[in-house]
């Protein structure tokens, strides 16, 4: 019972974020990098209460539109990731042979690459930009989302209600998206929340090294950066929104192990 | 008994290193060099989508056309790619990995410099996280189902899911600026003795050791529990044994195997949370020297670095993999 609790609370904090990032404007005490005061790294208090940044701006404002980005981006990312991971994973479970082994051992070859390390070539070579980001973001999470849609799908494929729809004479893409995928729903959205808080983690990381979203635009990743100077006065600027960062992550991970899918299907955390 | 059939035991053929798991463990190789060379190819054309003369860069906008040229036919730029694919992993296979754009240096000599940091960053990590990571999965695996698993689990799936630079600026609040007991930063000058290499060190080994705990400590449960539903522990259940003994006499042995891919896979954690421990505590160590390469956009550095960790992170990937083969009992009577 206390599983479905922490499931629930977990739950109720990442929908309150969603709303945060969607509601940012009307929610924001202070406008969008304005600047509010002229005290900088201020501490907690009434006026702002999480204190105030490197420029004297509102910290609770920049965190507020601060999780559009770090929540779009990583959504965006991980919808990418899912979407080919999930069609590719299906699509060789059905058809089987070299297709089949073709992919797999170009995923199998992807997934041993160290993730921030890829992203970081990336980021030498093309620059930093929202595009980019997404997109590497998206490619590193791919054979993930491969590996336990094919593993699905190779457990479905076998079932007489799919044999079944084979015999009635459907075609191959029928059978994959009206017959196996609906079956799949249930793990798959398991599995895209745990991207999702890998990609969360990856992008924030990339930001915290300024190799990230580029200003103005910035998420809870780049507010660390931007207030690592005022690490030395104990400024809250520098700790609050990795703590953001945190209870979304964290939140997520519980909702998740509310589940008893993720046990069954033996997610080791590894990507 | 008919001499046919062989019995696991009576056999005598229980070698762990017979030609089947040798040539198990030499495909693994294979398979992870030909990954290093994809690697390469990847980071390889990660320079060739570098918009820009690369030259002209180098030498600036003031350069004469002559001395463009001539850099251009030093750095074989005049070539086809595919051939400066293998003059650079020819170089690099023997030890020559270029110049540093921003300042000329040779790229081996600035590596050479900063690896000896960050190899003593991870073999402390190592040496304290294993210990810690062992007992406390040992330990909620033989407690497993109690409170104490229940906190284990919570606080464990916290640590891997919130970022390093949440941990290492947490940790430099409390330890550096609230209590005064150690450093903010990593001074190496401090650490002649003892006490600086405890100063130095500890702030960046705690961050770096707390996911890698957390992910080893999680694996190594996982294991001993899996071992643990064997018929042969059910046996023991029934034979009376108590649950310290049924882990660590009946089930540890046999869960090794899975707990040193554990460790080994967990190690490889390393690698990505050494990248933002050395810019958090400006220690200087590898990690850094990329990151500041990525910065500036010094592809001969960034191209090596990569190499590296990519190499690091596969010999683990690897070492897991032979545990696995190694641990495996089936491979042994072939």
């Amino acid at each position: 019972m206390r599983r479905s609790a922490s499931a629930i609370v977990g739950g109720g904090i990442v929908a309150a974020w969603a709303v945060v990032a969607i509601f940012a404007p009307l929610l924001a005490p202070h406008g969008e990098g304005q600047i509010v005061s002229t005290t900088v790294f201020a501490p907690i208090s009434g006026r702002f209460p999480l204190g105030t940044d490197y420029l004297g701006r509102d910290m609770l404002s920049l965190i507020l539109f601060g999780a559009r980005d770090t929540m779009g981006l990583a959504l965006a990312a991980t919808a990418l990731a899912s979407f080919i991971g999930v069609t590719l994973g299906t699509c060789a479970a059905v058809s089987g042979g070299m297709l089949d082994a073709g992919i797999s051992r170009v995923m199998d070859a992807m997934i041993s690459l160290p993730g921030l390390m890829f992203a970081l070539v990336v980021v030498a070579a093309v620059g930093s930009s929202i595009f980019v980001l997404i997109v590497t973001a998206a490619v590193i999470y791919t054979p993930g989302a491969f590996r336990i849609a094919r593993a699905l799908a190779t457990d479905i494929n076998v079932m007489d209600f799919v044999l079944a729809a084979r015999a009635r004479g459907e075609k191959t893409p029928a059978i994959m998206f009206e017959e196996i995928m609906p079956n799949m729903i249930l793990p798959v959205l398991t599995d895209f929340g745990l991207r999702f808080v890998f990609i969360v983690l990856l992008l924030s990381s990339l930001s915290f090294l300024g190799l990230g979203i580029q200003p103005p635009a910035a998420d809870w990743g780049s507010l660390v950066r931007q207030n690592i100077e005022g690490l030395g006065y104990g400024a809250p600027a520098v700790i609050m929104p990795a703590i953001a960062i945190g209870t979304l992550t964290v939140s997520i991970n519980l909702m998740i192990d509310g589940f008893e899918v993720r046990r069954r299907l033996g997610f080791a955390d590894v990507r | 008994m008919s001499g046919s059939i062989s019995y696991p035991g009576a056999a005598g053929r229980r070698k762990a290193f017979n030609p089947v798991v040798l040539r198990l463990i030499g495909r693994r190789i294979v398979a992870n060099l030909l990954l290093l060379l994809a690697v390469s190819l990847l980071v390889f054309l990660g320079t060739e989508l570098l918009p820009g003369d690369v030259a002209q860069i180098v030498l600036g906008q003031g350069a004469t056309p002559e001395a463009v040229a001539g850099l251009r036919a030093a750095m074989h730029l005049d070539q086809p790619a595919w051939i400066r694919y293998f003059i650079w992993l020819g170089g690099f296979v023997s030890g020559d990995f270029g110049h540093s754009l921003v300042n000329g240096d040779p790229v081996a000599a600035l590596i050479a410099s900063r690896l000896p940091n960050s190899l003593l960053l991870a073999a402390l990590t190592t040496m304290v996280s294993v210990p810690v990571a062992l007992f406390l999965g040992i330990t909620a695996a033989i407690w497993r189902g109690t409170l104490y698993d229940r906190i284990v689990n919570i606080v464990t799936v916290a640590a891997v899911s919130v970022p390093e630079f949440l941990i290492a600026t947490l940790a430099v609040l409390v330890f550096a600026v609230r209590l005064h007991w150690l450093p903010a930063l990593a001074y190496l000058g401090g650490a002649d003795s003892f006490t600086g290499l405890l100063r130095v060190f500890a702030l960046p080994v705690i961050t770096l050791s707390f996911a890698i705990v957390a992910q080893m400590a999680r694996m190594t449960r996982v294991a001993l529990v899996n071992t643990l539903e064997s018929p042969y522990v059910e046996m023991a259940v029934l034979k009376g044994a108590g649950r310290v003994r049924i882990v660590l006499r009946h089930a540890l042995l046999n869960a090794i195997g899975p707990i040193a891919n554990a460790i080994a896979l967990s190690l490889s954690f390393l690698l990505g949370g050494v990248i933002i421990v050395e810019t958090v505590f400006d220690y200087p160590g590898l990690a850094k020297l990329m990151i500041d390469a990525v910065s500036t956009r010094d592809m001969p550095l960034v191209q090596a670095c990569a190499m590296l960790f990519s190499a690091a992170y596969l010999v683990l990937v690897l070492l897991a993999d032979i545990a696995s083969i190694l641990s495996n009992p089936r491979l042994r009577f072939q």
